[in-house]
C-alpha cells in the first residue's frame, strides 16, 4: 500500500499490519497524555513507513493512508481525534 | 483505519472531489482540474514570498536589538567609570531583557526558516505532480472512451489533490507562525523604544513600566556578576572619571593594576584606606 507522510512524501509499504499497530501505540500515548511515549511511537511509525522507500515523483496515484507531519505535537495529534483536524478544509 | 491517519485521509478525499468539480465532458474536467492546479501553485508562491518577508522583518529587528545591546553595554561601562553604579545596574538589566528578547527572535527566525524550506519542498513536489498530470491528461483525452476517461481522471487527480492538501497544510502552518510573530512584534517595538537611554542623565529615580519588566526578565545575580566583572575590567569600582587605567600610577608598588580577582580585592581595600 501507499502511505503519505504529510509535508514529506509518499512511500510504498509492503507490510499493512505493522503501521496499524504502531498507529495504535501512538494513539494510546495521546490518550494517556504521554508526550515522550507519543514521540517514540510516532517516530517508530514514520521510520517504518520511510523504510519502504519513496514512490516516483511523477506518480499520480493517491495514498491508502495519510499521516500527520513528522513534527506533529501531542496537542495537534489530539485535535485529529476531536474533529477539528490539522488540515484546513 | 481510524487513528492518526484516519481524518487526514478523509479530508484529502473531500478536497479531491472538489477539485474534480465535474462536467459532462471528461476533456473539460481535465482542463478545469489543470487550471485549478495552476492557480493553487500561484497561491503557494505568494505564501512563500510572505514567509520570506516576515523572516526579513525579524532579522532587521534582530540587528536593531544587537546594536542596542552593544550601546547599553557601553553605557553601563561609562556609568560605572563615572561612579554611578545604580545607573550601570539599570543599563545591564535592560541589556539582559534585550538579550532574552534576542534569543526568542533567534528561535522564531529558525522556525520561519524551517517553514520556508518545507513550503518550498512542498511547492516543488506539487509542481512535479502538476506536470505529470498535464502529460497524463493529454494521453487520457486521446486514448480513452468517455466512461474510462472518468476513472483515469480520478486516479490522476488524486495524486495532485493530495499534494495540494499537503501544500495547504504547510501554508497554514507558516501563516500561523507569522501571525504569532506579528502579535509579538508590537511588544518588541516597545522594548526597542525604551531599550537605550538617549542621555545618561535622563534616567531619573522613577522607573517606568518597561524598567520593571526588564528587571523581572533578568535575574539580578546575572547583573551582579556582570557588574563585578565590569568593575574588575575597569580596574576599580569607584575610580574617578578620566583616571581609568592610569589611576594607579601613584599607588604604592604592592597595589598593582588589577588582573585577578584576588588582587582586585586587595586593591579595593587599599583604595578604601587611601581615600
Amino acid at each position: 500500500m501507499i502511505v503519505r507522510i504529510s509535508m514529506d512524501d509518499q512511500y510504498e509499504v509492503l507490510d499493512e499490519e505493522k503501521p496499524e499497530q504502531l498507529d495504535h501505540a501512538a494513539i494510546a500515548a495521546v490518550e494517556s497524555d504521554d508526550e515522550a511515549a507519543f514521540r517514540a511511537a510516532y517516530d517508530e511509525l514514520l521510520a517504518f513507513v520511510r523504510s519502504g522507500g519513496p514512490v516516483d515523483e511523477d506518480h499520480l496515484g493517491g495514498s491508502d493512508l495519510i499521516l500527520p507531519p513528522a513534527d506533529v505535537t501531542l496537542a495537534e495529534a489530539r485535535t485529529e481525534f476531536s474533529g477539528e483536524g490539522l488540515l484546513p478544509s | 483505519m481510524p487513528g492518526l491517519s484516519g481524518r487526514m485521509s478523509t479530508v484529502v478525499k473531500s478536497k479531491i472531489s472538489k477539485l474534480l468539480d465535474k462536467t459532462e465532458d471528461p476533456g473539460e474536467t481535465l482542463d478545469y482540474s489543470y487550471q485549478k492546479q495552476l492557480e493553487q501553485l500561484q497561491n503557494v508562491k505568494k505564501g512563500i514570498a510572505d514567509v520570506v518577508t516576515a523572516k526579513k522583518r525579524l532579522q532587521a529587528q534582530e540587528g536593531t536589538i544587537q546594536q542596542q545591546i552593544v550601546k547599553l553595554d557601553t553605557q553601563a561601562r561609562q556609568a560605572l567609570a563615572a561612579g554611578k553604579e545604580d545607573l550601570a545596574r539599570t543599563a545591564l538589566e535592560r541589556k539582559g531583557g534585550l538579550q532574552t528578547e534576542l534569543q526568542t527572535l533567534d528561535q522564531q527566525i529558525t522556525d520561519l526558516q524551517t517553514q520556508q524550506e518545507q513550503l518550498i519542498d512542498s511547492e516543488q513536489k506539487l509542481r512535479a505532480k502538476i506536470e505529470a498530470f498535464r502529460t497524463k491528461k493529454e494521453v487520457i483525452k486521446a486514448q480513452y472512451s468517455a466512461a474510462e476517461a472518468q476513472v483515469r481522471i480520478s486516479e490522476a487527480a488524486t495524486g495532485v489533490g493530495e499534494q495540494m492538501a499537503d501544500v495547504g497544510l504547510a501554508m497554514q502552518r507558516a501563516v500561523d507562525k507569522t501571525e504569532q510573530m506579528k502579535a509579538r512584534a508590537g511588544a518588541v517595538q516597545e522594548l526597542e523604544a525604551a531599550g537605550t537611554f538617549d542621555d545618561l542623565t535622563a534616567l531619573g529615580p522613577g522607573e517606568d513600566d518597561i524598567d520593571r519588566q526588564l528587571r523581572e526578565l533578568s535575574t539580578s545575580s546575572v547583573v551582579d556578576d556582570e557588574l563585578a566583572k565590569m568593575k574588575a575590567e575597569l580596574g576599580t569600582g569607584s575610580a574617578p572619571v578620566g583616571e581609568l587605567g592610569a589611576g594607579q600610577a601613584d599607588a604604592p608598588d604592592n597595589v598593582t593594576p588589577l588582573r585577578t580577582g584576588e588582587s582586585a580585592d586587595e586593591a579595593s581595600a587599599s583604595e578604601e584606606t587611601a581615600s
